[in-house]
C-alpha cells in the first residue's frame, strides 16, 4: 500500500506539551499550574444572550466574514481601547479563535521560500504554520536579559532579502512579556525600511498590567497597511470554549483570508458570534474585574518567588509568569517531570515554547489565589529538598 | 486603593494585612491605616461568615415579612424601624419603595419562634397595620454566593 502521510506534516514536531499531556492524564490528584485559558466562567450576560440566540432559533450559517453587527462592535472596540482604525465591510474577519487566523493569514500571505521570522518562546502554533504555509521559519531566541523583549537589533540581524512576515507574540505565552510603545517604535523603523509584513498576535491584549496599557503596533504610523491583527475572546472575556477571534488588516489580505475561511471552514459558530456582540456591548466592567485580579495574582507569585530566591523577571502580560531554574542544573523538562512525579504539580516546561524557553518554568496564574498558594507551597517543598540535595 | 481593599474583603474577611498589601501592590502601614480608617468611619460594619444552616443538624427557620406601617411626625419610619430592629431574632430591616414600607428578615428556631414573634410582638405595635409574612424553602445564593456549588475544575491541566 502507498504511504497515506503527508511528508510535510510527518515533518513536523508535535507540541512539546503533548508528551506532558499524557503523563498528566495518567495522574487524576495531580493539581496545575499549566493551563492556558481563564479560571472565570464566561461571564453570565454573555452565556445568556448565547442561550437567547439558541431559544430564537438563531441556528443558521452567518456570513463568511461573521456578522456584521459583531463585525461593527470589533471596530468599535479596537478603535475605542488601541485607537485602530478598520472598516467593517472588508477589513475585519471573524475566525475560530485567534488560531484559525494566524494559520490563514500566514497561508495568505506567504510564497513558498519566503521567511517567517518567529520571535521565541512563543505560543506553540506559528512555527508548524508557518510550515503548512511553505514558508521557511527564521527564529529570534528573546533573551531573558532584555526581559524577553524583541529588540530592533535582534530583528535586524534576523532579516534576510527572503523575509516576509514577522510574527509579534505579545503580550507574550508563555514569558507574559509584553512590549512597550517605545520598544515597539524601534520595531516599526525596522519593518518599514526593510518592507516587511507583521502578523501580531494580540490574543492577550486586554491582560497588559503597564500604566501604559497594551500597544498595537498596528496603531504606529505606517504600519496599519502593513500589519495583521489577531485578537479574539478566549482570554480577555474567559470564552476559550466558545472559539471565537478576528483579525484585522489591509483589505487585500483580508480578502485572501476570507476565501481560505470560506473554503476551509464557512463561517464561525453562529452562536458564539451572538455571545460576542454582548460580550463587546457590555461585557468592560467584566474584563476590568478579571484583570484586577489576575494583577493581583501576578503580584502575589513575583513576591513569592522572590522570597524563594527563585530568578524572576517582572511578567507585564498574559497570566504567566516564566521563573529561571538554570540553578538547579537539570532541564526544564527534568525539572517539570520530577516536580509532577515528586509533588503532583503540573507546570510546563519552557522548551515546550522554543529552545530558547531551556532553563525556564512556564506558571499559570489562571487559579484562585488559595489554589495557587497549595501549589507554591509544594513548589517550594521541592525547591528546598533540591537546594538541600545540592548542598551535600 | 479604598475600593480595591473593600471588593477583596467582601469576598474574603479573613484575608491578612500582609497578603492584602502584596496582592495591591502596597505598603502593609497603608493598607492597616486604610482598614482602620474604614472601621471606624463605619464603612466597614463587621466581619461575618456565611454559613449554609441546611448543611448542619441546627434547625433555622428564616422568613421574610412585608410590614404596613403608619409614619409617624416629625420621625417618619425611623422609629417604628428601630422598634423592630432592636428584638436581637430580626436580621435586617430594610424600608421599601412600592407596596409596603418595611421589609424584615427574621431567624428563629422553628416555624412556632417566627410566627409567635409576627402575632404576639410584631403586628401588636401600635403603628403596624398589616403584616404578611414569607417563610423561606431555600436558600440558593446568598450574599453573593451561590450555596452549594463547588464545581470541579474541569480545564485541560496543560495547555499551550
Amino acid at each position: 500500500m502507498r504511504n497515506p502521510i503527508s511528508d510535510r506534516v510527518v515533518g513536523i514536531k508535535p507540541s512539546g506539551i503533548r508528551k506532558f499531556f499524557d503523563v498528566v492524564s495518567e495522574m487524576p490528584d495531580a493539581i496545575s499550574l499549566g493551563v492556558g485559558e481563564p479560571d472565570f466562567d464566561t461571564p453570565w450576560h454573555i452565556r445568556d444572550e448565547g442561550i437567547y440566540s439558541l431559544e430564537k432559533g438563531r441556528t443558521f450559517y452567518t456570513s463568511n466574514s461573521g456578522l456584521m453587527e459583531l463585525r461593527k462592535e470589533i471596530c468599535n472596540y479596537l478603535h475605542r481601547k488601541y485607537d485602530l482604525t478598520y472598516n467593517a465591510k472588508d477589513q475585519v474577519l471573524i475566525t475560530v479563535g485567534g488560531s484559525e487566523g494566524i494559520d490563514m493569514a500566514l497561508r495568505s500571505m506567504i510564497n513558498p521560500g519566503d521567511e517567517v521570522i518567529i520571535p521565541q518562546p512563543s505560543y506553540v502554533s506559528y512555527e508548524p504554520c508557518a510550515i503548512l504555509a511553505n514558508a521557511t521559519p527564521v527564529i529570534i531566541n528573546l533573551k531573558a536579559e532584555n526581559d524577553f523583549r524583541l529588540t530592533a537589533e535582534e530583528l535586524k540581524a534576523a532579516i534576510t532579502d527572503k523575509t516576509k512576515v514577522l510574527i509579534m507574540p505579545f503580550p507574550n505565552n508563555p514569558t507574559g512579556a509584553v512590549m512597550e510603545k517605545k520598544d515597539l517604535i524601534e520595531i516599526a523603523k525596522v519593518v518599514i525600511e526593510n518592507d516587511i509584513y507583521v502578523l501580531s498576535d494580540e490574543i492577550y491584549s486586554e491582560l497588559t498590567y503597564t500604566e501604559e496599557g497594551h500597544v498595537s503596533i498596528a496603531s504606529l504610523e505606517g504600519m496599519a497597511e502593513r500589519t495583521i491583527v489577531i485578537n479574539g475572546f478566549s482570554k480577555a472575556f474567559a470564552m476559550t470554549g466558545w472559539r471565537l477571534g478576528y483579525a484585522c488588516g489591509p483589505k487585500e489580505i483580508i480578502a485572501q483570508m476570507t476565501k481560505i475561511h470560506q473554503f476551509a471552514i464557512m463561517c464561525a459558530p453562529t452562536t458564539s458570534q451572538y455571545a460576542a456582540i454582548e460580550a463587546l456591548k457590555n461585557g468592560d466592567d467584566d474584563v476590568r474585574e478579571m484583570v484586577e485580579a489576575y494583577n493581583q495574582r501576578r503580584r502575589y507569585l513575583l513576591h513569592v518567588f522572590k522570597e524563594m530566591n527563585l530568578p524572576c523577571f517582572e511578567p507585564f502580560g498574559a497570566f504567566y509568569i516564566f521563573p529561571c531554574i538554570k540553578e538547579f542544573g537539570m532541564s526544564s523538562d527534568e525539572f517539570a517531570t520530577r516536580f509532577l512525579r515528586e509533588k503532583k504539580v503540573a507546570v510546563v516546561p519552557g522548551t515546550a515554547f522554543g529552545d530558547s524557553g531551556e532553563g525556564f518554568l512556564r506558571i499559570s496564574y489562571a487559579y484562585s489565589i488559595d489554589d495557587l498558594k497549595e501549589a507554591i507551597g509544594r513548589l517550594k517543598e521541592f525547591i528546598d529538598r533540591l537546594r538541600a540535595e545540592k548542598a551535600e | 486603593m479604598r475600593e480595591k481593599i473593600l471588593h477583596i474583603i467582601e469576598k474574603n474577611s479573613r484575608i491578612d494585612i500582609s497578603e492584602l498589601a502584596i496582592m495591591l501592590g502596597a505598603s502593609e502601614i497603608d493598607v492597616a491605616n486604610e482598614l482602620k480608617s474604614l472601621e471606624e468611619s463605619g464603612v466597614i460594619c463587621g466581619y461575618h461568615t456565611l454559613i449554609n444552616w441546611e448543611k448542619t443538624s441546627i434547625e433555622k427557620v428564616s422568613a421574610l415579612i412585608e410590614v404596613r406601617v403608619t409614619p409617624q411626625r416629625g420621625q417618619g419610619f425611623d422609629s417604628i424601624a428601630e422598634r423592630i430592629y432592636n428584638y436581637p431574632e430580626v436580621n435586617a430591616v430594610y424600608l421599601i419603595s412600592g407596596g409596603y414600607d418595611l421589609l424584615v428578615s427574621l431567624e428563629g428556631k422553628s416555624l412556632k419562634e417566627v410566627s409567635t414573634f409576627v402575632t404576639d410582638k410584631l403586628s401588636t405595635l401600635d403603628t403596624v397595620l398589616s403584616t404578611a409574612t414569607h417563610f423561606i424553602l431555600k436558600k440558593y445564593k446568598d450574599h453573593g454566593t451561590i450555596l452549594d456549588s463547588k464545581k470541579p475544575d474541569t480545564r485541560e491541566k496543560v495547555m499551550a
